[in-house]
């Protein structure tokens, strides 16, 4: 952007809470994966490898545990900006729920995903999504999931003497079970069909950081998310939804690291391959 | 005679006995040519009144059920040095008495011969009698009764020619003397008769050669361990001199012959090199001193002309070692005194066998020695390791033997690259590295002598091969080997299931070096240890340690993980048992208590954990097996439908793409700078 002129004006999408929980997210997910996964595949040379670049075992199991706890604070913190929300914007769960912002899925939603599956195979047009589309909802809801089981279970395993005193000491077993595999699934989701979903769509290239940056083009807005312009435009509260561009050198910045998170993740989901199809056991 | 009556009735019958036979059978051995000549009537001898009944060979009487002979050879009697004084003349109880008699006391030789009776008394001889020792020998044990002859005489039973044989009714193998009264010399009439005085006595006839009663006197007869013994350290020379009074010209190391007399207890004494009853004339017939040898010896240019080896010796050295106090020919016993280079005759080098008679016995068993009975050139012989005139014992610390120099000394040859190594074709490789840096090397690199060296396991003069059943470090020697020092674990480890004892297995059990190793024993507290113990139990269990890489315990570990519990932390090391046994840590009483030594406040249901779990056997973890495969096919339909729906998007979103780049294109076409473009744009 030449100098002078006046900043591009952008579309927030997401509010700055919402952002950094997103990162904090990245950062403790991505430790849990690498520390969790060098557990599951302790079978592998490249376990034993990053097992020692962590710090050696006892290490990762102290790095996985405090992101295990990010985590959980993710969640609550989560949690606790939904019911400020409704405090602040609505009169009823009902709404909040239900009404178009929400993330529980609807009759909508299974139209759209119908509707879709049709333009996939060129029998129908594009859906006009709203603001959330049903596979952005399917990744909302995989997390309060995939921290449901996981985190449950994950604690069973972390105090293993204190659950015993009313589960069976195999239900530790079964835990690790769980535990282990539902991390893969949700490592092995996110680092791919969540990254090509949200971030690395072909028409998206080289990738939507509208997560990091809490903003998006109105080009994008009406190309992506077209119900909800319109809406808004009806509604006459898209301009105060408008705000400055960030500088670019904030958006490299961003892009930056989001790429690291990518390299991060196909490194992980590599590594997977390999120790599923070579050294399985 | 020290004996009461009380004590003697009793032993009466068992004496007559004895006389009464041996009478019967020296009688018996004298006139069994000529019977008529003893039934003729000799009256004009002393004694005719007695012989007329004891005279007749069928005389005689029943005693303590058996019968014995009482007659009397009257013309032996007469010929016999007591021939003179008549029946009576030791018979004395029965002058004058009614015939027939009673039976008559035992004569008292000591009524004459006073002396020899008080010496006997004195004696070993005379004390067991006195004991009551029922083998004891009595006069007439060696002298006989009515047939006594001058020492000299050879008729006499105890001239010089047989003694050997007196002393030797008793004192030969298999005797009840010999088997049952603690004597610790043995083989003593064989040694005898093979040794120079024997050879000169018996086979050669010479009557004054020593004999037994030379040296342990006729009558005064005791132990080597009273001062007053003819054979006790103090007095063997002046014994030994009694014949060899020119002793000292041959040992001319000791300057007066006196010395041994005088100063016995710091000189070796004649039995230090001429054995008793082995005196080989071999060895030592003739005396070489030591003077002798360094009259050349110790000259430093001295060469051996075959090979130019030195043959110089170092008074010092010798003087230092520890057989300052051996003469040069006790080891080089080669030498020919009579020679003028008296070490001409030598041949072989020095037999150290000649003294360490049994550790040579060892050697000659061990590998070492029968390398050299196959002439390996490469073999140790005692030399290699204990050096020559300068050797010094294994509690010298400037010893080669000495406990810490022991592992250097073995390197020579057992270091790796060197001979001993070379020609190994075992499993134990650097050897000598391993060791210096186990736990035993260390130890002994600080000093502690009694840590265990090569030779604590391998011993020092018996080492033979691991496959030698026989060997120190053989299978089924290691546990009692180590155990020599770690007692307490050697009895933990024979009550474990690794015992054969308590498994009863045909199979290959293992033993301390299996999960020790030989030679690079660590402290089993190193991480090296803790985290090799795994694959180390899995060598035998394998199942059961590839199990326990499927939980959590074997997967930290797996990443290197020292505090997780290795095998041994709950099944116990050296006490291994079966789970079943309720001594085992993992019987139900125990394994709570075995959790909780990692996991405070484990209770029962935490043992429940299963540690050796596999999700892969359906019958044994079923809910294992349908947990894994509930999440696999949760996995795998989602990865499924997720990937499905991302693949059919692919070629919708390139579409798109190349839509938005012709848009672009198209917007960049038209002539309008692209910020006033977006400018409207927004505005719009």
């Amino acid at each position: 952007m030449p100098k002078g002129e006046v900043a591009e004006r952008q579309f927030i999408r997401f509010s700055r809470l919402q952002r950094i929980l997103h990162i904090c997210m990245i950062v403790s997910f991505m430790c849990l994966a690498l520390t969790g996964l060098t557990l599951k595949f302790s079978y592998t040379k490249w376990a034993a490898v990053l097992s020692h670049l962590l710090g050696g075992f006892e290490n990762a199991g102290y790095i996985h545990r405090s992101a295990a706890v990010v985590m959980f604070g993710v969640f609550i913190t989560h949690l606790v900006d939904l019911y400020k929300l409704k405090k602040r914007e609505h009169a009823s769960w009902r709404v909040l729920l239900l009404g178009p912002g929400s993330m529980i899925p609807n009759r909508r939603d299974l139209a759209e995903f119908v509707g879709t599956l049709k333009w996939f195979v060129g029998r129908g047009e594009r859906p006009a999504y709203g603001r959330w589309t049903y596979w952005e909802k399917f990744d909302y809801f995989a997390v309060f999931w995939g921290i449901a089981v996981i985190g449950s279970t994950g604690l069973t395993l972390w105090f293993p003497v204190l659950f015993t005193r009313f589960l069976p000491g195999s239900f530790l077993n079964v835990a690790t079970i769980i535990h282990s595999d539902e991390g893969l699934l949700a490592t092995g989701f996110i680092f791919t069909v969540h990254f090509f979903n949200t971030h690395l769509r072909p028409e998206k290239f080289p990738m939507d950081i509208t997560v990091f940056t809490g903003r998006m083009e109105l080009e994008e807005l009406k190309r992506d998310k077209p119900r909800e312009y319109e809406a808004l435009v009806a509604s006459g509260e898209l301009e105060e939804k408008m705000e400055e561009a960030y500088p670019a050198i904030v958006t490299r910045t961003i892009r930056a690291f989001a790429w690291g998170a990518l390299a991060v993740g196909f490194s992980i989901v590599l590594w997977i391959i390999y120790a599923m199809l070579f050294a399985y056991r | 005679m020290a004996e009461t009556k009380v004590v003697r009735r009793k032993r009466r019958a068992g004496l007559r006995i004895i006389v009464a036979t041996l009478l019967a059978t020296v009688f018996s051995l004298l006139f069994s040519e000529s019977p008529g000549r003893a039934a003729r009537r000799e009256t004009d001898q002393p004694g005719a009144e007695c012989l007329a009944c004891h005279g007749e060979k069928s005389m005689n009487t029943t005693r303590a059920g058996k019968t014995v002979s009482l007659y009397v050879d009257g013309k032996k009697f007469a010929t016999s040095v007591h021939g003179s004084f008549g029946c009576t003349g030791c018979h004395a109880d029965l002058e004058g008495k009614e015939l027939p008699h009673e039976t008559p006391a035992r004569v008292k030789c000591g009524t004459c011969h006073a002396t020899e009776q008080e010496q006997h008394a004195r004696s070993l001889h005379g004390k067991a009698i006195a004991r009551g020792d029922p083998l004891a020998p009595r006069c007439v044990n060696c002298h006989g009764n009515h047939d006594i002859y001058p020492v000299k005489d050879p008729r006499s039973a105890v001239t010089p020619l047989k003694v050997p044989f007196v002393c030797g009714q008793c004192h030969r193998e298999g005797t009840p003397v010999s088997r049952n009264r603690p004597i610790p010399q043995d083989n003593i009439l064989e040694n005898y008769s093979e040794s120079i005085h024997g050879e000169a006595l018996l086979k050669k006839g010479l009557s004054v050669a020593p004999t037994c009663a030379t040296c342990h006197t006729a009558h005064l007869i005791l132990p080597h361990t009273d001062p007053a013994s003819s054979i006790a350290r103090r007095n063997i020379a002046a014994t030994c001199t009694k014949c060899h009074s020119q002793i000292e010209a041959v040992h001319r190391k000791i300057i007066r012959g006196a010395l041994w007399e005088k100063e016995a207890n710091v000189l070796p004494a004649c039995v230090d090199c001429h054995q008793p009853h082995k005196i080989r004339n071999v060895f030592y017939s003739q005396g070489m001193a030591d003077a002798d040898c360094m009259h050349c010896h110790v000259d430093e240019k001295l060469r051996r002309a075959r090979d130019g080896q030195s043959m110089y010796v170092s008074v010092g050295e010798v003087s230092h070692s520890r057989h300052n106090k051996v003469a040069c020919s006790q080891c080089h016993s080669e030498v020919n005194a009579s020679r003028v280079r008296p070490c001409e005759t030598i041949t072989h080098e020095a037999d150290c066998t000649s003294c360490h008679d049994e550790i040579g016995k060892q050697y000659m068993s061990s590998i070492h020695g029968q390398l050299v009975g196959k002439n390996n050139p490469n073999a140790p012989s005692c030399k290699e390791c204990h050096g020559t005139h300068g050797v010094l014992g294994k509690q010298d610390p400037q010893s080669l033997t000495f406990a810490t120099n022991v592992p250097l000394l073995c390197g020579r040859c057992h270091r790796e690259g060197q001979k001993a190594a070379v020609r190994y074709t075992g499993r134990q490789h650097e050897i000598i590295a391993n060791y210096t840096e186990s736990i035993h090397g260390k130890l002994l690199k600080n000093g502690l002598t009694v840590t265990a060296t090569c030779t604590s396991c391998h011993t020092a003069h018996r080492i033979l091969p691991r496959t030698d059943p026989e060997s120190s470090v053989s299978a089924a020697n290691v546990p009692a080997t180590c155990g020599r020092c770690h007692h307490g674990i050697e009895e933990q480890f024979e009550n474990s299931i690794h015992a054969q004892r308590v498994s009863g297995s045909a199979k290959e059990l293992p033993i301390c070096s299996d999960c020790h190793t030989a030679h690079a024993i660590r402290r089993t507290d190193q991480d090296n240890f803790r985290l090799d113990v795994m694959t180390t139990c899995g060598r035998c269990h394998a199942e059961i340690a590839k199990t326990y890489f499927d939980t959590y315990h074997g997967k930290v570990s797996r990443l290197g993980y020292t505090k997780a519990a290795k095998c041994y932390d709950c099944h116990g090391s050296h006490d291994v048992l079966r789970v079943t046994d309720p001594r085992s840590h993992l019987s139900r009483a125990n394994v709570a208590a075995t959790c909780q030594k990692c996991h405070a406040g484990a209770t029962r249901r935490f043992a429940g954990y299963l540690t050796h779990a596999t999700h892969h056997d359906p019958r044994k973890y079923p809910f294992l097996f349908y947990t894994f495969w509930g999440m696999t096919t949760l996995l795998l339909v989602t990865f499924v439908v997720g990937g499905m729906h991302t693949l059919l998007w692919l070629p919708r979103a390139f579409q798109m793409r190349q839509e938005l780049r012709a848009a672009e294109a198209k917007r960049s076409a038209t002539p309008e700078t692209p910020a006033s473009k977006d400018k409207e744009s927004t505005d719009a």
